[in-house]
């Protein structure tokens, strides 16, 4: 059996990629271009009274200038459902310039479309937009007051509220309680390329190229807004420049540049400037949790209650799901967990990477981090001696765990047991030096609907397997070519993955890292089909020399089908096709996930560690080093899942340590809208990186039991980096990011 | 076109003033003269990518902010989006696209960052590269302090900063 | 970014001529601050004049023994000079702090001095500042003003300057040589740069069309033992929170000369005179450097936002003072 599945393959793409050839959404070349510039509301609440163009129609070259006046209506907006789940899946529930009214600032209130991109960008510059202002909402300072459970956020899939056991009676019975707040920046995603489309109409079909997780949720959002047949509407997205959950939903600058197009009758280009991307395509949103242990002496915990806060849209009652994983990672009987919202003059929130789980296992793991101490146990001891045997939520089994191992292994690459656990032991000149830890959980959903690929060989034995998901730096062109020759037995390198087109067979948007395990089972499964549709024909062949015999005896390696009898009568799939004058033979396969009841806690687990050394007079904390050891099922290639959660770690690191927006409560306008002003981390600040893999079999996720990396890498980070800083220095600081003010305040 | 304020047309004196509308302008781009038609205020970037059709080099902020359009002007590496297309009449433009030989054998810091896996998204790759190129050949390598700070000028959101490293290191010590 | 003229000047005098006649001109030199404001559209000229071939670069020994930096030396190019990094190490230190390796190769040194604040309302059109638009009022004052300062700041204005270099520079007593319609003239560093008063817009005493030449470091043999110290968030490729250039000598154990100035506190490159005072003489060790320390700040006006800057700038001048006398470095 071949088993091009876990190799450390290189990027397919990495050619394309290293030499600039690798195209993206906005660089796509046609004859005509137009360039568009989306015009921001620079107020936060109010309404446009005038906007006058005269100034801006004077740049020459300008083509369009579209505002609430002119700009055509939307057909129907789509429910906001997230775009794991297959169908139409808008950002907000909420399409700009419909009329006069604004939500919140940055809020698209004109369009200006222009024959080149200085034009554009100057014309919009020149547009006069007059406004009557509203005194602004946005803080949770501000907000507070009106805060309401919402019976339900995400799009309407988890409750506000919910609960196991007796919380009160949880708590009558603990020993000790610890009980904490922790509050939380805004984070933008500010991945290196800004979101952007391009938008050509061809009579009345419509071509874009999107910078979009899921072409498909492009299409189908983008259709319903036009009122356009889906037959009628292709979206290409072969190379996204990084997402981190910003093109995870669909914003409105695909429609608007389909609208635009449409005015223009040329091709239009909408490339968001990097300001725009704090303003136009989500956040995670400022907030606040409270967090109640209760515990016995010995360690157990008796109760938990997880409480959050935070704004949310005018339209949508969103908050990220922070209370997913947390109710999730400990035999705790006795549970409450709650949601509370208040309307605010912004747009609604969004998945950023680790969305939820990194803000809720930070809260949970500090304190866990301070029960450790209240307890005199040791932090990984701790979580052992409260390790969940099977999912606390639903009492059903894990589908896979790995935690201990991960406690384990983590725990011995990293030395973690050198430590001495007394806070302010160690120092190093100006330094003190500390270690900590954290557990990580991210859940393993399965995608809303079927997920589809198509697998085909062509007579010379090489095959073309396809399906619609980009390529936005997870490796998935690499990887799923791995998926297809072990499937069908041949060499990875006759296998080639095309991607990023909805003539393709239907992906749910690659999201919430159910992309590898969804794709490679749509793949797995099409490749199959092939194989044995190959196999079953060799056998019915009386020119084959597998004429006759038992499928279910017939192996397939390197592309050559044997037959486990005696003579071991073999063909290869290219000898069936040439010999039989068929070009190719190809497959579809339909991958239909468990659904959401399935019996299983579907969870990935991990430990973090981190060493991070605290200047306390002047402030500063440096990561040292990191080690993360994490059980992610089936590992599809080392070298790629290594980059992805290595990549997460340091995310972790920035959430720690760097990243905030704010918004400013006279104004409700971003204090942070740059990569100078909001902080993103550089080559200095990130140390090396340990990854322990620990492969666990998970035969429910998906065929292949993978169960995805682009969260739990984050998920925990924080909070390593946050109880070491508590043991360098002794001081608990609950936030998001710990800045140097937090230390020497 | 259109020209606004009768000021704009007139020359300073014993300047050669051009534009505000296009101008020809020829740029040596990758070896290669390269005549183009821009007004004064495109950047050295946008005529890179919208005029010559030249997308390596990115556009990640087209503020000085993330390195993502890091290009050579006469050997050094400068910043693409704060450039003016005109002021690089007479010097050698070199991106990423120019890195490889005339036969597409890549250069050793495109093959180290493949094999070292030293980007995802791709997208602050080819900046980084022209970073990491440009690195080697001022000194700044002696170790990995030293490639840490120096790098620090090109973003990388995916965070591959450790693997980036080790493909600078890679080629330093010729592995 | 709005319609330019671009041309390139042969000579000092025709450039100097062609922008002190028209108000709506600017230099163009490393264009790292012209560019990205002028898109921003807080800068607008509608003519350029690039400066860039003028003879004006290099990084000479000047007669004193002290060091001429021509005004169009690229920022890596004057750290790269052995002379510079030998005699002046806080200048290297302070060059090599500042930007990214990227901006420095553009950046002139004449362009550095020159280079606006980086206050975020000052860049965004959007928001009122007196800086950009006088009488419009400052947005800082009541808004998100953790960067801003606390030393030299007005009413009216309360953007920190974000120069590492000059702050260098001021600890030395530099000198800034201009050529002007008036003729040549040359500035005291501390002269140079202007608080912002009632006047918030006027950062230089320069009258427009007035071009740095050359900058001038006297002869301090106290440089050879100096550094700069820059605390902020990221590790790099981010303007100070605070900073200080320092250059210090003992003479048994006594502060025999000694030069402090700080960045990322003040509304200028914030020569530290007071400190120097209670310094000077004084026996090295913690109690002088943390009472000079607090003397210089004694009349600092933080925001609610800014107010850890006080403390974390004497602590900034504390270690600075420590790390020299210690003849060590910050790790």
């Amino acid at each position: 059996m071949t088993t091009a599945i876990g190799q450390p393959l290189e990027r397919v793409d990495g050619r394309a990629k290293v030499t600039g050839s690798a195209r993206y959404s906005t660089e796509i070349p046609a004859t005509g271009m137009a360039h568009a510039c989306l015009v921001g509301a620079q107020v936060a609440a109010g309404r446009v009274t005038a906007v006058d163009a005269s100034d801006a129609w004077e740049e020459p070259g300008v083509l369009a200038v579209l505002t609430h006046e002119n700009l055509p209506r939307i057909a129907a907006q789509p429910p906001l459902v997230p775009s794991l789940f297959g169908g139409p899946a808008p950002g907000e529930t909420f399409f700009p310039m419909q009329d006069d009214t604004v939500h919140y600032g940055g809020q698209a209130v004109a369009l200006v479309v222009a024959d080149t991109h200085e034009r554009a960008q100057h014309a919009a510059a020149l547009l006069r937009v007059e406004y009557e202002e509203s005194e602004p909402l946005t803080t949770i300072e501000q907000g507070r007051d009106q805060a309401y459970e919402p019976e339900a956020i995400f799009g309407g899939f988890l409750p506000g509220h919910s609960a196991r056991g007796d919380i009160e009676a949880g708590l009558e019975k603990a020993d000790t309680v610890v009980e904490c707040t922790y509050t939380f920046a805004a984070n933008n995603h500010n991945p290196l390329e800004t979101s952007g489309t391009t938008a050509m109409w061809d009579g009345d079909e419509l071509l874009l190229h999107d910078a979009t997780q899921g072409v498909n949720a492009t299409q189908l959002t983008v259709a319903a807004l036009l009122g356009i047949p889906l037959s009628k509407i292709r979206v290409l997205g072969h190379y996204v420049g990084g997402s981190f959950g910003c093109k995870a939903m669909i914003w409105h600058h695909p429609a608007l540049a389909a609208l635009a197009a449409r005015e223009v009758g040329r091709p239009v280009k909408l490339a968001l400037t990097r300001a725009q991307m704090f303003t136009s395509c989500g956040h995670r949103e400022e907030q606040e949790q409270h967090i109640t242990l209760g515990a016995t002496d010995d360690g157990r915990l008796t109760a938990l209650r997880h409480h959050k806060l935070s704004p949310t849209s005018h339209f949508d009652d969103w908050a990220e799901p922070s209370l997913n994983s947390a109710a999730q990672m400990y035999a705790c009987p006795n549970y409450e967990g709650a949601y509370r919202l208040f309307r605010a003059n912004t747009m609604t929130p969004t998945f950023m990477r680790g969305p939820g789980d990194s803000t809720g296992l930070f809260a949970l793991e500090c304190a866990m981090d301070e029960l450790a101490e209240r307890t005199g146990l040791d932090p990984i001891e701790l979580r052992l001696r409260n390790f969940a045997d099977s999912d606390p939520v639903s009492g059903n089994p894990w589908s896979s765990n790995g935690l201990k191992e991960c406690y384990e292994r983590g725990a011995a690459r990293f030395g973690w047991y050198e430590r001495d656990p007394e806070p302010r032991s160690r120092r190093e000149g100006n330094w003190l030096i500390g270690t900590g830890m954290a557990a990580a959980g991210y859940p393993a959903p399965p995608p809303g609907t079927p997920q589809r690929a198509r697998a085909r060989i062509y007579a010379d034995g090489s095959v073309v397997v396809q399906a619609a998901t980009p390529e936005f730096g997870t490796g998935v062109a690499t990887v799923m070519a791995q998926v297809a020759a072990d499937a069908l037995g041949v060499p990875v390198e006759r296998c080639r993955f095309e991607k990023g087109d909805t003539d393709f067979p239907g992906i749910a948007a690659a999201v919430g890292s159910a992309g590898a395990g969804m794709i490679s089972a749509a793949v797995h499964t099409a490749a199959t089909a092939l194989r044995d549709q190959l196999v079953r024909e060799a056998v019915a062949d009386s020119g084959s020399p597998l004429h006759g015999a038992d499928p279910a005896d017939v192996a397939v390696r390197d592309g050559v089908m044997t037959v486990s009898s005696p003579g071991a009568p073999s063909e290869a799939y290219a000898d069936l096709l040439q010999r039989n004058h068929r070009p190719d033979a190809e497959a579809s396969g339909t991958w239909n996930p468990p659904g959401l009841d399935t019996p299983y806690g579907m969870l990935t687990f991990g430990a973090q560690f981190a060493e991070v050394a605290v200047d306390p007079e002047l402030g500063m904390v440096r990561v040292r080093r990191m080690t993360g050891a994490f059980a992610p099922g089936r590992v599809l290639n080392t070298r790629t899942v290594r980059s992805q959660l290595t990549g997460g770690m340091l995310w972790g690191l920035g959430q720690a340590l760097l990243e905030a927006n704010h918004m400013e409560p006279r104004t409700g306008r971003w204090a942070a809208g740059s990569l100078g002003d909001y902080l993103i981390a550089v080559n200095a600040d990130a140390p090396d990186v340990e990854v322990e893999l620990v492969e666990v079999e998970d035969r429910v996720v998906n065929p292949l039991g993978v169960k995805g990396v682009g969260e739990i890498g984050q998920v925990g980070a924080n909070a390593a980096i946050a109880n070491a800083v508590h043991h360098a220095t002794g001081r608990r600081i609950r936030k998001m990011p710990i800045t140097i003010e937090d230390i020497i305040g | 076109m259109s020209v606004r304020g009768p000021s704009l047309t007139e020359r300073g004196p014993g300047l050669e003033e051009r534009g505000p509308g296009p101008v020809p302008v020829t740029l040596s781009v990758n070896g290669a003269e390269r005549e183009l038609e821009i007004e004064p205020r495109v950047s050295l970037l946008d005529a890179l990518r919208e005029h010559l059709d030249l997308t390596g080099p990115k556009k990640g902020c087209d503020q000085g902010a993330c390195g993502a359009c890091t290009v050579w002007v006469d050997g050094r590496r400068v910043l693409a989006c704060l450039t003016l297309a005109l002021s690089c009449e007479g010097r050698e433009v070199t991106t990423i696209e120019g890195l490889a030989g005339p036969d597409g054998e890549l250069h050793p810091m495109q093959r180290a960052f493949i094999a070292q896996d030293a980007f995802q998204c791709g997208y602050c790759t080819p900046g980084q590269i022209m970073s990491a190129v440009a690195l080697t050949a001022e000194g700044h390598t002696r170790d990995d302090d030293e490639i840490k700070e120096w790098m620090s000028g090109n973003l990388c959101r995916c965070a591959a900063y450790p693997h980036i490293r080790a493909a600078v290191r890679a080629v330093r010590d010729g592995t | 970014m709005r319609l330019i003229t671009y041309s390139r000047a042969a000579d000092a005098a025709g450039a100097i001529t062609t922008v002190s006649s028209d108000p709506t001109s600017d230099f163009l030199a490393g264009g790292t601050t012209e560019i990205d404001l002028l898109r921003q559209n807080v800068l607008t000229p509608r003519r350029l004049v690039d400066i860039n071939a003028l003879p004006l670069t290099g990084v000479e020994q000047a007669p004193d023994g002290g060091l001429r930096i021509g005004a169009l030396a690229r920022m890596s190019e004057v750290a790269a000079s052995p002379l510079v990094r030998e005699r002046f190490p806080v200048i290297a230190e302070a060059l090599e702090s500042g930007a990214s390796p990227q901006l420095r190769n553009m950046a002139s040194m004449g362009g550095n001095l020159m280079q606006r604040v980086r206050c975020p309302y000052y860049r965004d059109t959007a928001s009122p500042c007196n800086r950009r638009e006088p009488g419009t009022g400052c947005s800082a004052v009541e808004g998100f003003s953790r960067g801003h300062a606390v030393l030299g700041t007005s009413e009216h204005c309360i953007a920190t300057h974000p120069s590492d270099v000059a702050v260098a520079l001021a600890a030395l007593d530099a000198r800034v040589h201009t050529h002007g319609s008036r003729g040549e003239q040359t500035y005291s560093i501390d002269d140079f740069f202007l608080t912002p008063g009632h006047t918030p817009h006027r950062e230089h005493p320069l009258e427009h069309g007035e071009l740095i030449t050359a900058i001038e470091v006297p002869s301090s043999p106290v440089a050879r033992r100096s550094l700069y110290l820059k605390v902020r968030d990221r590790e790099s490729y981010e303007f100070a929170l605070v900073s200080a250039a320092c250059a210090l000598s003992l003479v048994d154990g006594t502060i025999a000369d000694v030069r402090l100035a700080l960045g990322g506190v003040a509304t200028k490159p914030w020569r530290a005179h007071r400190a120097e005072g209670v310094l000077l003489g004084a026996e090295a060790g913690r109690e002088s450097f943390t009472e000079a320390a607090r003397v210089e700040l004694a009349d600092a006006r933080p925001t609610a936002n800014n107010a850890f800057k006080t403390g974390l700038a004497q602590r900034v001048i504390v270690r600075a003072l420590e790390t020299l006398t210690a003849n060590g470095r910050t790790s």
